[in-house]
């Protein structure tokens, strides 16, 4: 299944956070969510917010040299 | 140039509505710490080295401050060294401690949650062809035991730093086990004591430790190196007859005393204040988990300093929160990205995997009142909902 893409490159945190969070009920459940994000804090922060919004967060990846983080909307 | 004075007086916000909670940072001087400041500038300028009378009571104060260290600190006075300030204390320990053992080997453990000046000083040691080893810490902030003991016990390990309280967000850690694990394997252990002297007691079995005087209510520019008898440490500095070696170029001295006094002062109080300081956290870590929507408390809620607490709202700018707080007159701190000069977010807050964005760190002082903790509780949810209502949350 190809994975939803959320293009965050170039917002500084919490903005990809704050994109995340406004796009995830938009999809369904079970939908995932590809965000590309170049903010260091997202690296820490997209993990941090699944753990507490209780989604899941599949991985980090890299698309075309940029960081990439994989996240499964649950509920 | 100017007169500096001119800038007029700081307002610690204690008179008006807002409160000083940066203590962690800097802690507004101690009474004690401002008596013998101003009686040392009469009396304590002369240099303490030389062969004169002015000089032979300059060096009875320095004997008299280093003794008053020794006591606090339970170790011998020879063991005592004044630096410039608690950073360059931690570069002397940390560097001077590898340059010791350089033939043991080049490598050094530490904690992946230790303060900037001990990573600094670390950079500096790979740049000059060393190694070092970051170990992981749990979720609450509190340094894996296992991993440690593996780590220290790898061969060709020089020294081993640990913090003995995370200075972020309070955790304590597990100092002796540490200290229990690098004796097993031959290693020195350094102990960074910034947050805990003058505040709680640090366990024992470490070979140098440091520390720094405006934490606990000295003047800034103090800092304290104890390098334990036995210890093989060589100055990273070019060594001068100051200091037994240890340190170079003329002590503060007024400064100096001013520490001693205030180390002197809050540690017999240490027990009275830390109580009063740990129930104002509980409280801080009950309404805020209470009060605000969608935030992390971080660090472990009982095994920690007393006087720091450390929390993430998610949504908000870290820095536009700190803004909105200096605004009501709140000096907070934080260890979003935003917020530093290097655009990453603490390396401790990362380490723990907890939130990094919207965090704020507020650290009390013996002058910190229930009314002002209580003002800023009532002041917070507000802040918070109208900082995410700005971007649409």
């Amino acid at each position: 299944m190809t994975p939803d893409v959320l293009n965050c490159l170039g917002q500084r945190c919490p903005l990809p956070v704050i994109a995340l969070a406004k796009h995830l009920p938009t999809v369904p459940v079970g939908t995932i969510i590809r965000v590309l994000a170049d903010d260091p804090a997202a690296a820490v922060d997209i993990p941090a917010w699944c753990r507490m919004r209780a989604q899941q967060y599949i991985g980090a990846t890299t698309v075309d040299g940029s960081p990439a983080y994989d996240v499964r909307r649950l509920t | 140039m100017g007169d500096p004075r001119q800038a007029g007086p700081i307002d610690q916000g204690e008179s008006v509505r807002g409160a000083y909670f940066d203590a962690a940072t800097a802690t507004p001087l101690h009474p004690a710490a401002r008596e013998a400041l101003l009686g040392a500038l009469d009396d304590g300028w002369a240099d303490p080295g030389k062969l004169y009378t002015q000089a032979r009571r300059a060096r009875q104060l320095l004997d008299a401050a280093r003794a008053t260290f020794a006591q606090v600190l339970g170790v011998r006075p020879d063991e005592v060294t004044f630096t410039g300030s608690g950073t360059t204390a931690v570069h002397a320990a940390v560097l001077g401690g590898l340059a010791g053992r350089r033939r043991a080997g080049a490598a050094l453990v530490r904690s992946a949650i230790e303060h900037s000046a001990v990573l600094h000083a670390g950079e500096q040691h790979l740049r000059s062809g060393g190694t070092e080893t970051a170990v992981p810490v749990d979720p609450l902030g509190r340094v894996d035991g296992d991993a440690w003991a593996r780590a220290v016990s790898a061969p060709g390990v020089a020294l081993a730093s640990l913090i003995s309280a995370s200075h972020e967000v309070g955790t304590v850690q597990p100092v002796a086990t540490a200290a229990a694990a690098c004796r097993d394997s031959g290693v020195p252990l350094y102990v960074d004591a910034a947050q805990s002297l003058g505040r709680m007691p640090v366990p024992g079995g470490w070979s140098l430790l440091t520390g720094s005087a405006r934490k606990w209510g000295g003047p800034p520019g103090v800092g304290v190196l104890v390098v334990r008898k036995g210890t093989r440490w060589v100055s990273p500095y070019p060594a001068d007859d100051r200091e037994s070696g240890r340190w170079p170029g003329a002590p503060d001295l007024p400064a100096i005393l001013a520490a001693a006094a205030s180390l002197h002062a809050v540690h017999e109080t240490a027990a009275v204040d830390g109580e009063r300081l740990s129930a104002l956290v509980d409280r801080v870590r009950a309404a805020v988990a209470a009060t605000v929507p969608d935030v992390e408390i971080v660090g472990d809620p009982v095994d920690r300093l007393p006087h720091i607490v450390t929390f993430s709202c998610l949504y908000v700018d870290g820095e536009a929160l700190l803004t909105a707080l200096d605004r009501r007159g709140f000096a907070v701190s934080s260890g979003s990205a935003c917020t530093s000069s290097t655009l990453q977010p603490s390396h401790v807050l990362a380490a723990m995997g907890v939130l990094t964005h919207g965090n704020i760190r507020l650290s009390l002082h013996r002058d910190s009142t229930a009314e002002q903790v209580d003002r800023f509780l009532a002041e917070l949810p507000g802040i918070v909902a109208a900082l995410r209502a700005e971007v649409g949350m």
